[in-house]
């Protein structure tokens, strides 16, 4: 073995201590029941209306909010891209900044901005403006989503477009391409890698979140996340909760196969 | 000439503060091929893109056959540019590419199938079609980037030093298929390079730029010739630029000794620059040449000898001949009176464009 291998070492044990270990350890309590017996029901129980209808809900919150992250950096990236380095440079480190920050704690900011008697309704009453009623429904979730995500959607889109060079762009314009033509027909298929590389980055954790449904939705809302966790938590039950899990891994594992394929060079992949 | 075909107007262009163009005016006649020369910086490429539409000139405007195109974007105008970097569209196969300018069109599937299989033939890149762009060459990127903007039939096709990539050997066999394909087309070239070769092989008219002036514009023997400057003759090829006296019409004197030459107007007793090409600087014996010197440098170049000649004052010629003289030998300079040029002084140093058609 030659002296290069020798370093990979620390990650090997790494990954044996922390990703494949417990990794097993979810296939061995998913498959089988309390008395250790092989069952199939902890991931058939998907089936059961409360915890397919909080995969449903997972997966179309997830996806709303993967798509409203997209619609928001795809198009700050164009405008990044354009801006000379010192100031585009600024402008995303003031996207990432708000990851500098807990995360529990912007969510809870926005809990109390949120809030039926929080900082925003309280802004609306003192101008006697309606008040919104936002906390505890999906539409919160989302907004946590989207807040958190954000940054990951941009940053890998606006890494791709940095590598378009310039001249690519006046060609098409040259050969009698408007805007809207450039965008489809250059922008896009251009960004692709950034683009299936920011979807990978925002929907997985949006799909697999609880902690932003519990803040932010109340105990009201239920997605699988806050399903899997009270298993653990609450009910105690890690069979369940891992043949769940198994379930919410299959459900990654085929929505990014059906996204790679898009990425045909696979030089944006994050897995 | 009939009417120009492009036709820049007092175009003032300055980046950052810094003026790049300066009150810069040019007429390209249809069919011609023009070349924009210059050192890195002297606005050339500055002057593409404002006829491309890629830059907006601060002041002046932009007369395309007649019309002011000053504000119109790129993909409104009838021409067609080819970069320096080629600039093709890398997730697109070599058809598309080519087929790009043509479907933004709305041309017929057929028409657009014929006018491919014509522009690889014109670049002579037949079967190509379906390869990947990034498994061409460089000389060949380059080909299908001229293909590509072909097809569209632009009266007008911008080249912005688009062999500047590639080896000598192909940049050389690419400066004849420009000049047959410019023929075969009979469409307008507007030609930026920092190469003299290139400019002085493929040009019919040669626009000399510096500092965003025209320096001096005329055909390529014009310029060669007769450098309007010290600044052309010194960019053009090799020369001896040397301070001397216009002592009256006809007649310079060069370090003390009297050349007859063949320039009038310059005034008596005038100092004025004169620009003698190596090739133009006769090596003789001592005793019959104008000046005497010592050869203090050879160098065998294949078709010539690169001498040095340094006379009495310490001034070193440079002289290219095909006898060889040996080191230290005294030889005489001997220049016939048409092979000198006369220039005034420049003023300043950014002095005001000269133009000399």
């Amino acid at each position: 073995m030659s002296d290069r291998k020798l370093l990979s070492f620390p990650y090997i044990i790494w990954m044996i201590g922390f990703t494949i270990i417990p990794l097993a350890l979810i296939f061995v309590f998913g498959l089988t029941d309390r008395s250790g017996a092989f069952t199939f029901e902890n991931v058939a129980a998907i089936a059961r209306a409360d915890h397919a209808k909080a995969l449903g809900l997972s997966l179309a919150l997830s996806s709303i909010s993967t798509l409203i992250c997209l619609l928001l950096a795809f198009p700050l990236s164009m405008i990044l891209r354009g801006k000379k380095l010192g100031s585009a440079s600024f402008v995303v480190f003031i996207f990432i900044l708000p990851m500098w920050m807990n995360f529990l704690l912007r969510t809870l900011a926005w809990q109390t901005l949120l809030e039926k008697n929080g900082v925003i309704n309280g802004f609306l009453t003192a101008l006697h403006l309606k008040n919104i009623a936002i906390i505890n429904t999906p539409g919160a979730i989302v907004l946590g989503m989207v807040y958190n995500f954000l940054p990951f959607m941009i940053l890998p889109i606006y890494n791709t477009m940095s590598k378009i060079d310039d001249s690519i762009i006046e060609a098409a314009r040259d050969l009698g391409a408007n805007f809207g033509q450039t965008l489809l027909r250059i922008w896009l298929p251009l960004s692709v890698p950034g683009i299936v590389s920011g979807i990978t980055m925002v929907f997985v954790p949006a799909l697999t979140t609880f902690v932003i449904s519990n803040i932010l939705g109340g105990s009201k809302i239920l997605l699988i996340g806050n399903v899997i966790e009270e298993e653990f938590t609450k009910a105690s039950n890690w069979n369940l909760g891992s043949g769940l899990s198994i379930v919410m891994m299959i459900f990654i594992l085929i929505s990014m196969s059906v996204i790679a394929k898009y990425d045909k060079n696979g030089e944006g992949a994050a897995f | 000439m009939s009417t120009p075909l492009i036709d820049l107007q007092h175009i003032f262009k300055s980046f950052d503060g810094e003026m790049v163009l300066d009150d810069l005016n040019l007429t390209v006649p249809e069919n011609s091929f023009v070349t924009l020369l210059g050192p890195s910086g002297c606005g050339k490429t500055t002057t593409l893109r404002i006829i491309g539409g890629f830059e907006k000139p601060d002041k002046g405007s932009v007369i395309f056959d007649g019309n002011d195109i000053t504000l119109l974007p790129p993909n409104k105008r009838q021409l067609n540019t080819v970069f320096q970097k080629y600039a093709l569209f890398p997730h697109m196969s070599i058809s598309e590419n080519i087929a790009f300018g043509l479907t933004i069109r709305g041309k017929s599937r057929d028409y657009i199938d014929d006018k491919i299989k014509y522009a690889l033939k014109l670049v002579n890149l037949q079967g190509f079609e379906n390869r990947d762009v990034n498994s061409l060459s460089g000389g060949q990127q380059q080909r299908i980037a001229i293909a590509r903007a072909i097809v569209n039939e632009p009266r007008l096709l911008l080249l912005d030093e688009p062999l500047g990539a590639l080896d000598l050997k192909l940049r050389q066999d690419m400066q004849y298929e420009l000049i047959r394909l410019k023929n075969q087309l009979g469409i307008t070239f507007i030609y930026v390079t920092h190469d003299q070769e290139e400019a002085l092989t493929m040009s019919d008219t040669i626009v000399v730029m510096n500092q965003g002036y025209i320096q001096q514009m005329g055909t390529p023997e014009q310029i060669y010739n007769e450098p309007a400057n010290a600044f052309v003759a010194d960019f053009i090829g090799d020369s001896n630029i040397i301070g001397a006296t216009m002592l009256h019409d006809e007649l310079v004197e060069i370090f003390g000794a009297q050349f007859p030459c063949v320039d009038k107007g310059f005034g008596t007793n005038k100092p004025v620059d004169v620009v003698i090409r190596p090739e133009d600087v006769e090596l003789v014996k001592p005793e019959d040449g104008t000046l005497k010197g010592h050869v203090t440098h050879i160098i065998f170049k294949g078709v010539h000898y690169e001498m040095e000649v340094t006379t009495e004052n310490g001034y070193e010629w440079l002289v290219h001949s095909t006898k060889c003289f040996d080191m230290g030998q005294e030889v005489g300079i001997h220049v016939d009176p048409y092979n000198i040029q006369i220039m005034n002084k420049p003023a300043s140093e950014d002095e005001e464009a000269i133009v000399n058609v």
